[in-house]
């Protein structure tokens, strides 16, 4: 419906979508369009866009996760790459153990105040573009555990979260679900101009002295 | 029981006794060494293996049950430690005659602050050293300020820590080193694919030969005993799903038949059997998971996806009962939530058909492999004493030569009217362990083949009080989960919500028994050790 | 079989003809270097597709499949994320060498690729000793990963560099002993002369035992050269992480990554070479209709075939067997592999001295 109305409107919707899954199929398109809109509120430039569209035809067919796991949904997602799910029809399967050679972190398990600083780390040494899935109700709210002295109360306050997958675990068929929303999320990403870039690094040293260490 | 009462009065006259379950001894702290001694070393009594040290705080004083068991005469006794003083508790440790208890006792000292004179390494364990307070206290105080979720690095030091009485009975702190100053330390972990979660090894090395290893634990801890002691009864449940992930069935059915027998709850046969037949259903599961990360951690990747092909087929079926692939929640107090799915019986049999051939697909591919032999056999040696000693328990326990089974041993539920074999080895290598896990699932076959025909008929759920209240007492369960021996120990004040609720996890035994076994081999010999171990993190850390 | 010298001369023919000599050199040297450059990006692309494939086949699984036809374009894909991924640039660690390893790797790769004939003609470059060139060159591999190891200022990148120095240093012995032993056979040490040599019967055939033995050092050696499983212990995964390259990011990463591949193209192609007769075709002696038809399917696609099925051998190990421990591994090559090849080269002088071969 509202895809028609846009179009009265003179504005042209792309359907983002990931091959082999329906763009109708996608439960919440509202939110990509309104993304889409807001990216390309001041029109693309041809030629830049044209780049960006093979950029991100790569980048969103090649993401590769970080081996992470600390609890139940590791197992599951152990169970995405093994023969019955197969994650590799999308090419996700080569998991990375290094974060600087991976795309994204699935951040499958609950994430306890201890492990905070050692997450957080594994964020910041993930290579841009970088994204993170929170699988599973601990990692997004901090779950069965949430009252616990020891739980963070959700991944969000740690670093930027892309995509949210509920479930206690959350099945096989979720966790793909939610890595094509990441694919497409990255679809309508712009390269040049900076937009998606967050401060560079002279900046983000400047805020953020490190201390010397041996 | 009683000639063991009789004796032990004898010799510790102070000592009084509480008649239960188990027998208990109550023991001033000053005897404790000595009762401890006498009770291990003693050729009548053999108490062998420290089954757990449940800390325990009864708001007017603070102290720590022990649960010993004998396995030489398979009888149980536990002890009971007191102590009044709340700002500086201390109490004896026995970490010369158990060395499990060493990391039982650091892991009573985290959560109680109770320290324990004479053990070696009186650190804190699950949580950081900067860590305000001691959380299993009933006067702990929760505010998230105190002690905030940060994203600095946590500190760190390699002092550790053991605490001495001086001649005029002072209390002495001594600091030691945990690596000499010029060692190679190598930090392994939390996020570290060999590790099976988010465990931490700092490793000294040698070129490629490990030296020490210091096991940091706590990255996962969640605090699930805590938690328990704010829920109902039905409410704790849930979590034993969350800590052996794989053994879910075998947790719920331990805490169950520990609350069940507090309450003097019969559940039915159908029920028994149902409970029976998934314990065996996940060990299998569990076990051919075993077998696929073992050999991907050794580098023979393919073999992952052979064996999870079986636990797919297992997950099946648990789904179509139970509703859920891996968080089951199906065992339920009185009974079980839903009843078998019709398919039950065919999907099972249809399972129990392809495990042998699958098996012995395992065996030409990875067990005959002669590169797999040479990695396996004769690493990471454990004997039976030292097994006993670290309470290892499960199936690498019994690679060593220890029949730990508690099926067979005090078997529970229906186990004693079924035939079937303790899987024992004696060579307590990596390869034994791995063999041992393969043979147990034959085994575990072989159980639900004389089940599956004969599912009784019968109501699924006792009749249980809406509002169900543990008279006053303790109680204490142990039962076989995938990874060796579960216990849970309730104490209940009378009402709804347990008083204290701990848990006996087996992988903790299983992660402090790595340094010990790892010395002296190669950084490789390492994941080998580690891998055929087989702990789950979440479940150590609870 | 067509001799593919005859296009290049006469291309070299038509430049000199228009235009000076050192710039038909120049202008040759450009050709060559892109269409090398191409081929090399091509031939990795496709050997990661294949190696996809190929593990998804063992592991009862579809594999890359969404990503173009069949997902053929799924490695292209990998290689346009990997192009523009962020270089980190790291504190505390030895800038220059950092950036150097990567390119040494592929520079390696890269060399010897110019002594590897394609078909008849089809080299870049004609030695008379071109296996010796091609060995001499394959060796600077080793020192990039050793730096790439070292300047990380990584203690688990430091392991694997030095595991991954022990382990091609060791084995390049055994590898260049077999070839020893082909060499000694063929009696040249051209590359091209090798191959000739094998017009009517293969030297794996020709040479029967002693060839065959080398042939087995040489698949084994070859594998551990490459780093791959079950020999993969500098970057053994559940135990170092990414081992030597735990640190690289972006296209430095992808550079090692390419290498692997390239590397396992190099292996199996010099094996197709020594043993298999390169470009010539199958010929069975008497089989005159036979080997007609064998002789029309062109010499570049019995060497691409031939170093393909020798690389899907070697893929067969990676995903069959586990690692193998660092000591284990040494011993392996020490007190087997290297006194049986010593042995081997011995039998196969007494086998061309007696003249007992085909």
């Amino acid at each position: 419906m509202e895809v028609n109305e846009l179009e009265k409107k003179g504005t042209v919707v792309e359907k983002i979508t990931t091959k082999s899954m329906p763009y109708e199929a996608f439960k919440d398109n509202e939110y990509i369009e309104k993304l889409v809109e807001e990216l390309r509120a001041n029109g693309t430039n041809v030629i830049v866009g044209a780049f960006d569209k093979l950029i991100n035809w790569g980048r969103s067919n090649s993401i590769w996760p970080l081996t992470f796991a600390t609890s139940c949904c590791g197992i599951e997602f152990v169970s995405l790459g093994a023969a019955r799910f197969d994650m590799a029809r999308f090419g996700w399967e080569v998991a990375r153990a290094s974060p600087r050679q991976a795309d994204f972190m699935m951040v499958a398990g609950t994430i306890v105040n201890r492990m905070v600083p050692v997450f957080r780390r594994l964020y910041d040494q993930l290579a841009e573009p970088k994204y993170v899935i929170a699988c599973g109700s601990c990692a997004i709210s901090g779950g069965p555990f949430r009252k616990s002295y020891h739980v963070a109360k959700g991944i969000e306050e740690i670093v930027p979260v892309d995509v949210f997958v509920p479930g206690c675990p959350p099945r096989p068929e979720a966790m793909i679900y939610g890595i094509m929303q990441l694919s497409r999320k990255i679809k309508v990403e712009k390269f040049f101009g900076g937009v998606n870039r967050q401060e560079n690094r002279e900046e983000y040293l400047k805020a953020h002295p490190i201390e010397e260490q041996n | 029981m009683a000639n063991i009462q009789d004796k032990i009065a004898n010799l510790f006259p102070e000592a009084t006794f509480e008649e239960g379950e188990f027998l208990l001894i109550n023991i001033p702290d000053e005897k404790l060494h000595s009762l401890a001694k006498t009770l291990r070393d003693d050729e009548e009594l053999a108490f062998d293996y420290l089954v757990t040290i449940v800390g325990m705080d009864w708001t007017d004083s603070l102290g720590c049950v022990y649960y010993l068991t004998s396995t030489k005469h398979n009888t149980h006794i536990s002890i009971k430690v007191s102590t009044t003083d709340r700002e500086n508790p201390t109490i004896t440790s026995v970490a010369d005659l158990w060395k499990i208890a060493c990391i039982y006792e650091r892991e009573v000292y985290d959560f109680f602050g109770i320290i324990f004179i004479g053990n070696p390494d009186m650190r804190r364990l699950f949580l950081n050293i900067d860590w305000k307070g001691f959380p299993l206290r009933k006067d702990y105080d929760t505010n998230p300020e105190l002690n905030p979720v940060s994203i600095e690095n946590e500190r760190q030091s390699d002092d550790t820590y053991n605490y001495t009485r001086d001649e005029n009975g002072n209390i002495v702190k001594n600091v030691t080193k945990v690596f000499n100053e010029n060692d190679f330390v190598v930090n392994i972990g939390p996020q570290h694919p060999a590790t099976h979660g988010v465990l931490r090894f700092r490793t000294a090395v040698d070129g490629e030969i490990v030296k020490k290893i210091d096991v940091y634990m706590g990255y996962i801890h969640r605090g699930v005993e805590k938690l328990c002691e704010g829920l109902t009864y039905p409410q704790t449940l849930h979590y034993m799903d969350r800590l052996d992930y794989f053994s879910a069935h075998n947790y719920h059915h331990g805490l169950c038949l520990c609350i069940e027998k507090a309450a003097g709850i019969q559940v039915s046969r159908r029920v028994e059997v149902i409970r029976v037949l998934m314990d065996e259903l996940s060990r299998i599961a569990s076990h051919c998971l075993f077998i696929g990360t073992y050999c991907m951690d050794l580098g023979a990747t393919t073999m992952l996806f052979y064996t999870l092909r079986v636990r797919e087929q297992i997950l099946d079926i648990m789904e179509k009962t139970c509703g859920a692939r891996m968080t089951f929640n199906y065992s339920c107090i009185g009974g079980v939530m839903q009843d078998l799915h019709p398919d039950f019986v065919n999907d099972v049999k249809a399972l129990l058909a392809v495990i042998p051939a699958n098996i012995k697909e395992y065996n030409t591919l990875f067990t005959g492999n002669v590169i797999t032999k040479d990695r396996l056999e004769g690493v990471g040696v454990l004997s039976r004493e030292d097994a006993i000693s670290y309470g290892v328990t499960g199936p690498s326990g019994r690679a060593s030569g220890w029949a730990c089974d508690v099926r067979k041993t005090d078997p529970y539920s229906i186990y004693s009217e079924l035939d079937f074999e303790e899987v024992l080895a004696t060579e307590g290598d990596s390869m034994a362990r791995f063999k041992c896990r393969v043979e147990e699932s034959t085994q575990s076959a072989h159980i639900i083949e004389q089940l599956i025909d004969n599912i009784p008929e019968g109501e699924i759920l006792a009749k249980v009080p809406k509002v169900l209240k543990l008279p006053e007492g303790h109680w204490f369960q142990l039962v076989e989960g995938c990874r060796g021996v579960f216990g849970v120990y309730i104490e209940s004040k009378g009402t709804t919500s347990p008083y204290r609720l701990k848990i006996v996890p087996p992988c903790l035994n299983l992660a402090s028994v790595v340094d010990h076994i790892t010395e002296g081999s190669k950084i490789a010999d390492l994941i080998t050790i580690g891998g055929s171990l087989d702990y789950i993190v979440p479940d150590m850390d609870r | 079989m067509f001799d593919f010298s005859i296009i290049t001369n006469w291309l070299n023919n038509l430049l000199n003809s228009y235009m000076p000599a050192w710039l038909t050199t120049t202008v040759e040297c450009v050709l060559i270097g892109v269409g090398l450059l191409l081929a090399y990006a091509l031939l990795a692309l496709f050997y990661i597709y294949f190696e996809r494939k190929v593990c998804a086949a063992f592991q009862c699984r579809l594999g890359p499949d969404r990503v173009g036809y069949h997902g053929l374009l799924q490695s292209f894909a990998d290689m346009f994320k990997m192009l523009i991924k962020e270089l980190i640039t790291l504190n505390h660690i030895d800038r220059f060498l950092f950036a150097l390893a990567p390119y040494l790797v592929i520079i390696a790769s890269l060399l010897a690729f110019a002594v590897l004939p394609w078909g008849n003609g089809l080299q870049i470059i004609d030695f008379n000793i071109g296996i010796f060139f091609l060995i001499a060159v394959s060796s600077i591999g080793v020192l990039g990963i050793l730096l790439a190891g070292w300047s990380s200022n990584n203690k688990f990148t430091l392991i694997g560099a030095l595991r991954s120095g022990a382990q091609m240093i060791s084995y390049e012995l055994s590898i260049g002993l077999s070839i020893l032993t082909m060499v000694a056979f063929a009696g040249t040490m051209s590359v091209p002369g090798i191959v000739e040599a094998q017009k009517d019967c293969w030297f794996i055939f020709a040479g029967h035992v002693p060839a065959f033995i080398a042939f087995v050092i040489y698949l084994i050696a070859g594998t551990a050269e490459t780093n791959r499983g079950p020999f993969d212990l500098p970057e053994a995964e559940s135990e170092l992480t990414a081992g030597y390259h735990t640190e690289y990011s972006g296209i430095h990463f992808g550079f090692f990554y390419l290498a692997e591949y390239l590397n396992l193209f190099i292996v199996s192609g010099v094996a197709s070479l020594m043993f298999f007769g390169g470009w010539m075709p199958f010929h069975v002696a008497g089989w005159d209709g036979f080997n007609m038809v064998m002789d029309y399917i062109p010499g570049i696609v019995w060497f691409l075939g031939k170093a393909i099925v020798i690389s899907f051998i070697i893929i067969w190990f990676k995903w069959t067997f586990p690692r193998l421990r660092i000591d284990q591994l040494l011993n392996l090559e020490w007190k087997y592999l290297l006194p049986i090849n010593l042995v081997n080269l011995v039998l196969m002088t007494l086998v061309i001295a007696s003249g007992f071969h085909f």
